[in-house]
């Protein structure tokens, strides 16, 4: 259980309860060298003592800046809290952050200490060093291609250890004073959220914020000492952090660092995490291997899968909830278990995972529901950098699809007229770095914080993330319209890749609609349909009426929901070219321009709007090689059938 | 105990004196004369490449110095001892250790069992100690252990540990063979061709690994290379061979510059 004590309340002082509590208990592991190498609580805390030391020895000092970069090793981590027991302020980078991003941190921050991981990110470092010449140490962790370095900045993370146990053993009572000095209010990290626009900003949180919010996850979940969780996701990510940083110090379960990115899934199955934590893509990544798998595997097993498979999304995830279940299914679901649920769960890590959690972006309903209706209890949360991830989670047995559960213990919430978020939480951020404007247009005086994100409470007081605040917009009837939320649900569907929806200040939502080429291709050949390439595919009748299908199963979806009911997908057209970022359609993270692209389809958009059933577009593509062509395509005009809202049976 | 309390290694990479040297050596197979009074020398922690066009009589130099081939001529000075031909099995033993053009796997075992089969030569225990893993094998097999795993990460080859070595691809296959030849913790270690058939990228790779084991190790390297980029960017000093005989030898610069070699290479009116 956590430790619910108001003489811990930063994670040094937490660090020395449970090297006296527990000193004996493995606190850390790492694989190397092919065999997991643990360090107990107890030696964790002489680790961190030497380095503390060691640190102040090259003269770190209260209220310093230190950058952590690497992937997730046993050092970085004790980067963290020895900086921390010295009152300085951990600020840890991407790892993979090229060396000109990283320029803006460390001279925002004033950073003049860093401990990075290897010869790569030491490299970065001196690269960007005439810029940042405030850096004055980098240390490594990992010697190999430093040898023959000669830089006076770079020595070794043994080299600082060694300093630091010599300084610890002459002024043995350094480490214990240094701590007793720091309180729960003052700065525990800084962590940059990434600015789409602008430069990132610094947010600046406190021992208090990160622990109050490990506490709350602690208390909701029963999370004990003796859980298993696996460090894998980047370190400068608030989720890896309150995960597998803020909650490991304040409950004192085990973190176990994998081998390398490329052993992250071995690593897994062998651990055996109870608890997990993994953003939608590592979760569709793990899925797609399954269908791989499953792919190859013999005739008998493909068929036992795809039964207890089905019979799974059908009750798996109403057993999971406690919700009552035929006799037969359950015993059928019993035997799935042993044939193929247990096994699968085994191959994919997770038998022993009793909560997992999954957070950072939309995830599919398919893939939700594939997880849980395994018997895994995958829920969703909402929180941010800001908020040190505390706002709402679902909790047991409520577990939707489509929204993030009700808010946390201690957190207040408000939905404005624009439909913005605002709340006021115990871990809500201090402040950004050196950015007072900043700062006061996020929080008010009274500490209402303004999340940007536009949603709504369901019946049940659910919340519900819909979009950005900034996107939301309203039909001319005054209804809702979050073009976000409903490509996310077109999207979500394997045929189509893309999808840009419109309808703020018009009579009606409607959709352009870029297939995915491969799966609507597969779909195709079994058909025996022959096409030539995307823009020929795109105009099939057959591929519009697999779209069709796909945006009317979404506005029966829609038509459930009292507040999005009215913005049901009236019209679409398949378009006739991938949306491409070389032609500025797209982000360079592949977020679409809406802007832009109706803009530069004001043609099509038009069509959407007019009534007509067909269109005549003329686009400028930029081929890879740099030329120019035209491409002059005839669109169809689809109309939808929507659905009259419904009330949701209770 | 945790293996990373140790310190990392502290070999100092500074070319020394002679290791390895070949003196006249004459290698014919009936009238066909592969090599003709060669003679170079190797310095100690120096990467040393040999070049030439097809047929110059490369591989028949390397297996010269490892004693797969008996030269009629010439002697070859290997840490001392001067000889007038090496076999094979003494030059393993002496720290002479080789990768090959056409690997030498056992491709349903895996990469680890592969790169401990390296070790052979250093295994005590005979095969009934091991068979009945008792104490004193179960140590030593732990302590080879202990180096394979070294390597493996060295070459960071963890993620394939356990799979067949048949069942992974080209360029890593390479890299395993690499790691095989290493686990015989060679002085002198001999590559036939290590980037023959890889695509840039995995050049790239390999370079970075041949350097790294230099480096890190301090082994000694000569190498047989195609790729004269890869070549003129690895070597401190390069021997170049024609129809048997050496046409140059120095530094990449002075071999780049020397007349004799452009001529092998571009082709001549004889």
């Amino acid at each position: 259980m956590p430790v619910v004590d108001g003489a811990h309340d930063t994670f040094p002082k937490l660090l020395l309860r449970h090297a006296g509590a527990i000193g004996g208990q493995p606190a850390i592991r790492e694989k190397d060298l092919g065999i997991w190498q643990a360090w107990t609580w107890g030696e964790m805390r002489d680790e961190v003592e030497w380095l503390a030391c060691g640190l102040a020895q090259a003269g770190l000092t209260r209220g310093a800046h230190i950058a952590v970069i690497g992937s997730n090793r046993p050092r970085l981590y004790w980067t963290i809290v020895a900086a921390q027991a010295l009152g300085a302020i951990p600020v840890p980078f991407y790892e993979d952050a090229v060396a000109q991003e990283m320029v803006y941190v460390f001279q925002d921050a004033e950073i003049a200490f860093a401990v990075v991981e290897d010869q790569e990110q030491a490299d970065k470092l001196f690269e960007i060093l005439p810029q940042c010449p405030k850096l004055k140490h980098v240390w490594f962790d990992d010697a190999r291609g430093l040898r023959n370095y000669t830089r006076a900045e770079l020595a070794s993370y043994e080299k600082l250890r060694e300093a630091g146990r010599a300084r610890s053993a002459a002024e043995p009572a350094f480490f214990r004073d240094e701590i007793a000095k720091s309180r729960g209010s003052d700065t525990a990290i800084m962590m940059y959220t990434s600015g789409t626009t602008g430069n990132p900003k610094g947010v600046v949180l406190s021992h208090d914020n990160l622990i109050l919010s490990s506490r709350a996850y602690a208390e909701l979940e029963g999370l004990r000492d003796d859980e298993e969780v696996l460090a894998y996701l980047p370190m400068a990510w608030i989720g890896q952090n309150l995960f597998s940083y803020a909650q490991w110090m304040v409950v004192g379960f085990r973190i176990n660092c994998p081998e390398s990115a490329d052993t992250t899934m071995t690593d897994m199955r062998e651990i055996g995490p109870t608890y997990y934590f993994a953003p939608p893509r590592v979760l569709e990544a793990l899925l797609t291997q399954v269908t791989i798998r499953m792919e190859d595997a013999s005739w008998i097993k493909r068929r036992m899968f795809h039964y207890f498979m089905n019979l799974a999304r059908r009750v798996g995830a109403r057993l999971l909830d406690g919700q009552p279940v035929a006799a037969t299914d359950q015993l059928l679901y019993a035997i799935g278990g042993l044939l193929v649920y247990a096994p699968l769960k085994n191959a994919l890590g997770m038998s022993r995972v009793r909560v997992a959690y999954t957070a950072g972006e939309a995830i599919g309903p398919d893939l939700f529901v594939f997880y849980r209706s395994l018997g895994i209890n995958l829920k969703q949360l909402y929180g941010s950098t800001e908020t040190s991830v505390m706002v709402c989670v679902q909790p047991n047995g409520e577990v939707k699809p489509d929204t993030v559960g009700p808010p946390m213990k201690g957190v207040e919430i408000r939905v404005l007229d624009t439909g913005e978020i605002v709340l006021r939480c115990p871990g809500l951020f201090r402040a950004y770095y050196k950015n007072d404007d900043a700062t006061r247009e996020a929080k008010d005086a009274e500490g209402w914080f303004r999340t940007g994100d536009a949603g709504y409470f369901d019946e049940t007081g659910h919340l519900k993330i819909i979009d950005r605040a900034k996107d939301v917009g309203k039909l001319l009837d005054g209804t809702l319209f979050a073009p976000k939320y409903l490509e996310n649900k077109l999207k979500f569907f394997p045929y189509i890749r893309e999808a840009v929806a419109f309808g703020d200040g018009r009579p009606a939502a409607t959709a352009m609609i870029n297939i995915d080429v491969e799966a609507v291709g597969d779909w195709a050949e079994r058909r025996g349909i022959p096409y030539s390439g995307y823009t020929d595919l795109a105009a099939k009748p057959q591929v519009r009426d697999l779209v069709r299908e796909c945006v009317e199963k979404v506005n029966a979806d829609l038509s459930r929901d009292p507040k999005l009911a009215g913005s049901q997908v009236q019209r679409f057209v398949v378009l006739h070219k991938e949306l491409d970022a070389d032609d500025g359609e797209l982000t360079r993270t592949r977020k679409v321009r809406r802007g832009f692209i109706g803009e530069k389809y004001a043609t099509i958009v038009d069509a959407l709007y007019s009534g007509t059933e067909r269109c005549v577009v003329e686009a400028q593509v930029r081929f890879e090689d740099g030329r120019v062509g035209t491409i002059r395509a005839e669109l169809d005009v689809s109309p939808v059938k929507t659905f009259a809202a419904q009330a949701l049976a209770a | 105990m945790n293996l990373r309390e140790l310190e990392p290694g502290t070999v100092e990479r500074k070319v020394g004196e002679p290791i390895l040297s070949i003196e006249g050596v004459s290698l014919s197979f009936g009238g066909v004369k592969a090599l003709a009074d060669v003679s170079f020398d190797v310095r100690e922690h120096e990467i040393r490449a040999i070049i030439g066009p097809n047929g110059a009589g490369k591989s028949s130099m390397l297996n010269v110095i490892n004693g797969v081939y008996r030269p009629q001529q010439g002697r070859i000075t290997f840490l001392g001892e001067t000889r007038t031909h090496m076999d094979p099995h003494r030059s393993a033993k002496m720290g002479i250790a080789r990768t090959f053009q056409s690997l030498a796997l056992f491709k349903g075992m895996s990469v680890l069992d592969n790169i401990l089969a390296g070790r052979n030569l250093m295994m005590k225990r005979n095969l009934l100690w091991q068979a009945l893993r008792l104490g004193p094998a179960l140590r030593e097999e732990i302590e080879h252990r202990k180096r394979v795993e070294e390597i493996i990460d060295f070459l960071e080859i963890q993620h394939v540990r356990r799979t067949p070595v048949g069942r992974l691809p080209y360029g890593l296959q390479k890299r395993v063979d690499l790691g095989r030849a290493l686990a015989a913790e060679p002085r002198v270690l001999l590559l036939d061709e290590p980037m023959a058939g890889m695509n840039v990228e995995e050049k790239q790779d390999m370079s970075r690994f041949v350097l790294d084991v230099n480096d890190e190790f301090g082994t000694t390297i000569v190498l047989i290379e195609h790729d004269m980029g890869v070549v003129m960017d690895l070597s401190d000093r390069v021997v170049v061979l024609d129809y048997g005989r050496k046409i140059a030898d120095g530094t990449p610069d002075e071999v780049r510059a020397s007349q004799a070699v452009i001529d092998a290479y571009l082709g001549v009116k004889h």
